[in-house]
Order: structure tokens, then sequence, then C-alpha cells
């Protein structure tokens, strides 16, 4: 041991790189103005040069092209997903939605971005955090919201609730953690195989990415030139690890070896747009598999049993909503850009609100699923055995 | 157990041949050896029946070819992707043949691009069919053995079994069948001979299916391809060159959830699947007539019982109405696997009997497994069910 001492206080103390490197900026308002913004015509924007960092490629053009109907479509977005994640938060501790209910209030730019540079021939498959692809991909908040309450009118049927979440071109909310990775590259197969030119996201937070089936996911996509997007959302706390104490590297676009990856400013609307669509470009275009990391931050716990407060400061989270907070910086591109007044955003904020609401109500007056729904779905119908057995002879079902 | 055979007279210096004097697989009556007896094999259905009109016969027109039970599993892969063209199948090392070369030849014949090889991703490989599957494509996926299913075991359970429920039935992966070599060959030890069915009894909306020869295999594996619903097929891999058959060339099915009685009788129920079938079969004989060698044990007011054997073919959903209308019958059941006992099929199966016919019961319901050991590497023949084990079991079954 003595020797060991010896050598370790003669090797010099490791001197930290972090403040000579440069690290990707996740402040929500610093696109710049390149020209007058026009109010008919697309105009371009300039990203602020940390907004991406690359690995093994080049990272997509700073300057970006926009048009005043996009932004304030994605401010509309962005609040009704606020809001909806808002509803439910008050409808969980009404008692009126049981089970689990994980929020995404705070990582919206994602969501909504994605969503803008894709069509609805791509897949998105995610996790558990994904009430927002509902309403962006052909579902409608009562849906949602009656999902998470279990009534009829839900995406589900109310069968599935928060984690199991579909539309026709949202390829699901999968609750166990990382099961959903491998389904991504199963999906992207099937598109390369067709021949189709769509390109399949197949996402996960920043705990999911130490899952072993994420590495292998990872390692098929590659090795068969899938067009598979793999998006990790860091949101720097995988339930309550933080990413530092949870993963040996936490540039989480660079764990893919030899697939490239870009990391990204999650805060930017216009910075995730940009890169979803340099990403959908790169997948369709035979590259091969690509990892893209959003960072981003969650403003709840990781569900609603965790008050998020415990292995992180309230001070953290404050600062963030204030300073990064993804609505308010695509508020402030669209008011200091002179496309469109305070007051028009409040009439936004206000008609989302009023929206939100009238749709809980009606998916409260929805009715919970009729008893025989136990029994249905659990085969495919024609398919099923003659009998599925109940608590009691009585209760029993046949088919 | 052995209670009435536990002193077995000692055997002659001279050892038995191979397999011994009894019906084995090779000799079994189940199997089919002629072509005429295998196109009338119960509950065949022809897929393509457009130029024969089925109805009356069946049999004009048909021919069958002499396969044993890898060549059949591997004729029905080659019905399914080209028939199928969004058949492909995967998993590690079929592109060139498998293991068990159950998949010769698919490559070369339907491209490299359909029968592809994967890495050994066994969570991967389940989890990439359920996300194929769900685009609608027909996913056959092999891990390739039973005892490596556990890795995919999450996927199996919380993915596929679930996809439809959790979807309220707008997303599945029915279309997902994984194969994978199950059960014992007698030195495979503690990660190659597992039964591994046990496991997803649970799994509600999946489905298990265990065929017994080729044209079983066949049949089985063109109904699971094809059912709607994710199907791990297991294949008893002892049987792949062991079991031979003449098998009907065309496409059929044999329909899931459907079990077949093999011999008709009154005195005892024994239901089985895959491998110990044959065991099962080799205990009917020994008990109506035993061998010089035991038959002082066997009294002769057994020899003439009638028992009726089940094989149960599809293992979950089972077929609860077929085993209970005949234990209602007989009064009498005796289950064999090969899979442990704490938490096999047999368990569930007694439970079930044990609800259904409790006032027709005349003896309670005897499980025949393997032990609530890992299957051992020096004793595997001592720890899957042998005939001796199933004749008892009959025996006390039938005296009780």
């Amino acid at each position: 041991m003595a020797t060991l001492a010896r050598i370790r206080s003669a090797v010099p103390r490791r001197v930290s790189l972090q403040p000579f490197a440069r690290t990707i900026q996740t402040a929500a308002d610093t696109t710049q103005l390149h020209q007058d913004a026009s109010h008919s015509e697309p105009f371009s924007v300039k990203l602020h040069e940390d907004s991406f960092r690359g690995y093994r490629t080049d990272t997509p053009s700073l300057d970006v092209e926009v048009t005043k109907e996009n932004l304030l479509k994605w401010y509309r977005q962005m609040t009704v997903v606020r809001r909806m994640e808002q509803a439910a938060d008050a409808l969980y501790k009404q008692k009126l939605i049981r089970g689990f209910c994980h929020l995404a209030i705070g990582q919206e730019a994602i969501s909504v971005g994605l969503d803008s540079a894709t069509t609805f021939d791509d897949n998105i498959i995610s996790s558990y955090r994904t009430h927002p692809f509902v309403i962006l991909r052909g579902g409608t908040i009562k849906s949602l919201i009656g999902e998470l309450l279990g009534r009829v009118c839900g995406v589900s049927k109310g069968k599935g609730g928060s984690m199991h979440v579909f539309t026709e071109a949202f390829q699901g909310g999968h609750g166990i953690v990382g099961a959903q990775v491998p389904l991504g590259a199963g999906l992207a197969f099937a598109e390369q195989y067709l021949g189709r030119k769509n390109a399949t996201f197949a996402m996960y937070g920043d705990g999911a990415s130490n899952q072993g089936q994420v590495f292998e996911a990872y390692n098929m996509a590659k090795l068969w030139n899938l067009p598979c997007v793999f998006v990790c959302e860091n949101n720097k706390y995988g339930m309550g690890t933080s990413a530092e104490r949870s993963s040996m590297n936490t540039e989480y676009y660079k764990r893919g070896d030899l697939i490239p990856g870009i990391q990204v400013n999650g805060m930017d609307i216009i910075a995730v747009h940009q890169a979803t669509k340099w990403a959908k470009e790169w997948v369709t275009s035979d590259k091969g598999p690509l990892l893209v990391e959003f960072v981003t931050y969650r403003y709840g716990g990781h569900s609603m049993s965790d008050p998020g407060t415990t292995y992180r400061t309230r001070e953290e989270i404050q600062k963030i909503r204030s300073t990064q907070d993804p609505i308010r910086g695509l508020q402030r591109y669209i008011t200091d850009w002179g496309l469109a007044a305070e007051e028009d955003l409040k009439a936004i904020d206000k008609e989302a609100k009023a929206e939100v609401d009238a749709a809980v109500e009606e998916a409260k007056a929805s009715p919970f699923p009729d008893e025989k729904e136990l029994w249905t779905d659990i085969y495919s119908a024609g398919y099923e055995p003659p009998f599925m057995r109940g608590r009691e002879r009585e209760e029993g079902f046949r088919f | 157990m052995y209670r009435s055979l536990r002193i077995l007279p000692r055997l002659n210096a001279n050892p038995p041949p191979a397999g011994g004097h009894l019906p084995s697989v090779a000799t079994s009556a189940f199997l089919k050896p002629t072509r005429d007896v295998s196109l009338r094999t119960s509950g065949l259905r022809w897929v393509d029946s457009a130029d024969t009109d089925s109805a009356h016969d069946a049999v004009v027109g048909r021919e069958t070819r002499k396969m044993n039970m890898y060549q059949a599993v591997r004729d029905a892969l080659s019905i399914a992707l080209s028939k199928d063209d969004t058949a492909v199948v995967f998993g590690e090392d079929v592109a060139f043949g498998g293991v068990f070369r159950c998949t010769m030849g698919l490559a070369e014949e339907f491209g490299r691009e359909r029968v592809f090889n994967t890495p050994l991703t066994e969570q991967g490989i389940a989890g990439f069919g359920i996300g194929l599957a769900s685009m609608g494509h027909t996913a056959i996926a092999e891990i390739q053995f039973a005892d490596y299913i556990f890795p995919a075991f999450d996927q199996i359970v919380n993915e596929a079994a679930k996809y439809r429920y959790r979807s309220g039935g707008s997303f599945n992966a029915g279309k997902l069948t994984i194969r994978c070599p199950s059960m014992a060959v007698g030195h495979g030890a503690l990660y190659h001979s597992q039964s591994p069915e046990g496991f997803f009894m649970g799994a509600a909306g999946v489905k298990i299916v265990i065929p017994r020869s080729p044209i079983q295999a066949k049949g089985l594996l063109l109904s699971s391809i094809r059912d709607p619903n994710p199907v791990i097929f297991m294949e008893p891999k002892v049987l792949y060159r062991s079991s031979v058959e003449q098998v009907p060339i065309d496409d059929f099915e044999i329909p899931l959830s459907k079990a077949e009685v093999l011999t008709r009788g009154n005195d005892l129920t024994v239901v089985s699947w895959g491998t110990p079938v044959y065991h099962c079969e080799t205990a009917l004989k020994m008990l109506s007539h035993p061998p010089q060698s035991i038959a002082e044990h066997v009294p002769a007011s057994l020899r003439s019982a009638k028992i009726e054997l089940i094989d149960l073919r599809t293992i979950l959903p089972w077929d609860v109405e077929t085993v209970t209308e005949s234990v209602k019958r007989t009064g009498r059941l005796v289950v064999v696997h090969e899979a442990g006992r704490t938490g096999g099929v047999g368990a569930e199966i007694g439970a079930e009997v044990q609800k259904q016919c409790f006032l027709k019961l005349n003896a309670p319901v005897k499980l025949v497994t393997g032990w609530d050991t890992p299957v051992p590497m020096a004793y595997e023949k001592f720890y899957v069910p042998d005939p001796i084990r199933i004749l008892d079991a009959m025996m006390e079954t039938l005296t009780y």
C-alpha cells in the first residue's frame, strides 16, 4: 500500500478540462434574427453557435429558415401541451387518475420540435413520458385525458393508462425502461425492407440509456444500416439519480461507438426542429442510424409520487424555469421579432386553457370501460381461447 | 415415487441394446410412416384446397415426403416465406442453417435480406421482432436454445403479450413467432436441456405451442406463424432427428389450442406434450405387456386398463375442455412434463382439473416431472421423466 500511495502522490492531479472545453448551451432564447422577420414569407435566423455538438459527424447548419405561421403554431402546441400536463397533474392529485403518471413539463420543445420536422409516415416510439405525442400526432386532448382517467374515450379505450398511449402516427408509450428501443430497430427494418423513405425515431431517457438492450439495438441498427434515429432525451435525472451518478459517459450522443451522433440544445424549439430535420434527412439518405441527444430538463418529479426535490435543489429547478424555459424562449422570439404582440400570445394561452378545461370535462363525462373489456384484446378476436377464467365460476368469460 | 418398483431385479450381464427393447421414438405408433395415414392426420386442414374437393377426399392428388422434424420445420418456414412477402426469418446463425439445421438453405432460396443472422442478442431479437411485427411484418425469430430465452423474457411478457391490451387493440405483435429448441437431449445439462414453458403460463396474450412430430411441427408451426397473436414455438430438440414421418408437402395447418387424443380409454387420462409423449407410449406398453424383468411389479388386474393419452400440443391457452371431458370419464389424471414440478404447467392443469372434475375424481392428480433442481449434468436421465416413473405413477393412480 505504501508504494501505491507514493505513486499516487507522484502523479499530478488531473486538471479538469471542463472550463476549457466548449459545452452545449441550453438557453431557450439565443437564436438571432438574420434579417427582418417577415409576416408572410419564410425568413432566416441563426442559432447560437453552441446549439449543437457532433461526434463522428458535422453538425447541422446554424442557419434555419422559419415562418411566422410555424412559430405561432409551435407556441400554441407547446402551450396546449403544458396546460394539458398541468391538468393531468391536478387530476392526479384529485385521485381521478390512478396508476402512474409521468409529466413532460419543461421538455415541450422536444415533442413539438420532433413533430414539426416529421410527417405522420415517420415512426416515433418512446417511453412513458409521452402524453404530448398523442395530441401532436392524431389524437385529441380528450382522448389523452380520457386514457389517463381510464375512460372509454381514451386512446387505448381506457385499458392502458398514462404509460400506454398510442395513435395512428405514434407507436406508443412503453412503460418498461428501454424496452421500446429494440422495437425501434424493428420498425426501421420494416421501412427499409419496404423501400420506404421514412425515418424512425426510437426515444428513451438518460436513465434508460444504461439498459443493455439499448446497446443491442445500436449494434443491430449499425450492422444492418437501419434508418433509425436513437433519440436520448437527457433531462439530467434518471428517476432520482443524476446522470453523473449513473453513467460512465454522460455525453449520450457519443455512446453509439461507430454510430455518429449529435448533441442538441433541447430547450430551443428552433434547434430541435433543425436537428430533427437534419436527422430525418440523414437516415432517409441511407447513411444508417444516428444518435441524437436533446439536452433538456424536467421541472417536475420523475412521476407523480416523486416530489422531485430530494435529489436536486429547488434553486436549481427555479433557475432553469426562469432562464431556460422553452415556451418563454419562443415567446421572446415572437415578441422581439415583432411577429405578434404580447396580448396575442396571452389570447393563445387563454384559448389553450379553455380548450384543455373543456376536454377534461368531456373526458370526465365518458364512462369507464364495460366489464367485458377486461377480457378483450388479450388475444386477437376469433383466435382466443374459448374461455377466460375469472375469480369465480360465474365471473369467467366465454367468447 | 418408485414405491412398487424401488428394487429392480438386476439385469443379466449383457446390457440391453441402446434404447431398450421397448417401443421408442423410432418405432412409435404415433408416427405416420406411410403416405396414406399421413394424409389422413386428424385435424389437419389444407390451406390451398382450390384444386381438390377436400370435403370428399383429402388424399387425392396430395403427396408426402419422408422428413424428420428439422426438415419439417424447414418445410414450414419455406412455405411461410414463399407465400408471404413480408415474412422474415432471423436469429443467431439461421442464415447458415441454424445449429439444428432448421433453416438450411433458406437464405440461399429466399435471399439474405429475408433470412439473416442476428448478433447474440436475445432481448434485442425479441424486441426487434416485436417492432417488426407491429409494422405488419410476419416476424419469425429463432432463439437458439429455449434456455436462452430468459434475457428476452421482459420483451415477451411485457411488450409482446400486452401490446394489444394496453393499446386498446390499436397495436399488436401478433405476427411474431419465436421458435426455440427445447427439452432435454440426455446430456444437455443446465443450459441446453431446460423446458421453460411454465415460466410463460401467466403471460396472457402469448401462446405456447410444443409439437411432438414432423407432421405436427409443420402444421402447428404454420398455424403459429399465421395466428394473429405472438406465439412461442418450442421444438423438442431430441426429436429433430429421431422422429421421422411421411409429411404432406402441401401447405396445411393443425389448429392451436386443440389437444389430440392419441389413445382412447376410460380408466386413466395421461396428459403430456413434446418428448415425454413417447415415454408415455412406452409406459402404456409396459403396463399392458410388462417386460419379464418388471412383470412381478405390475399386477395382472392393471394390465387391461384402458388409458387415454392426450398430447396437449398448445400449452397456453391450453385445451381445458378436451382434458376435463376425458378426466370426467376416467376419474384419474397423470400429467407428465420435463420441466421441474414447482410452478410447472402440471400444477396449473392439476388445479383446473381438480376444480372442474372434483366430484368425478377417484384419485389425486399425479404429476410426473423433472425434479426441483437445475437440469443436472451428471444425471440428466434421472431428471427427465422416464417410462418407469410414468408407469409407477399410472399404477399408483389406478390403484389409489
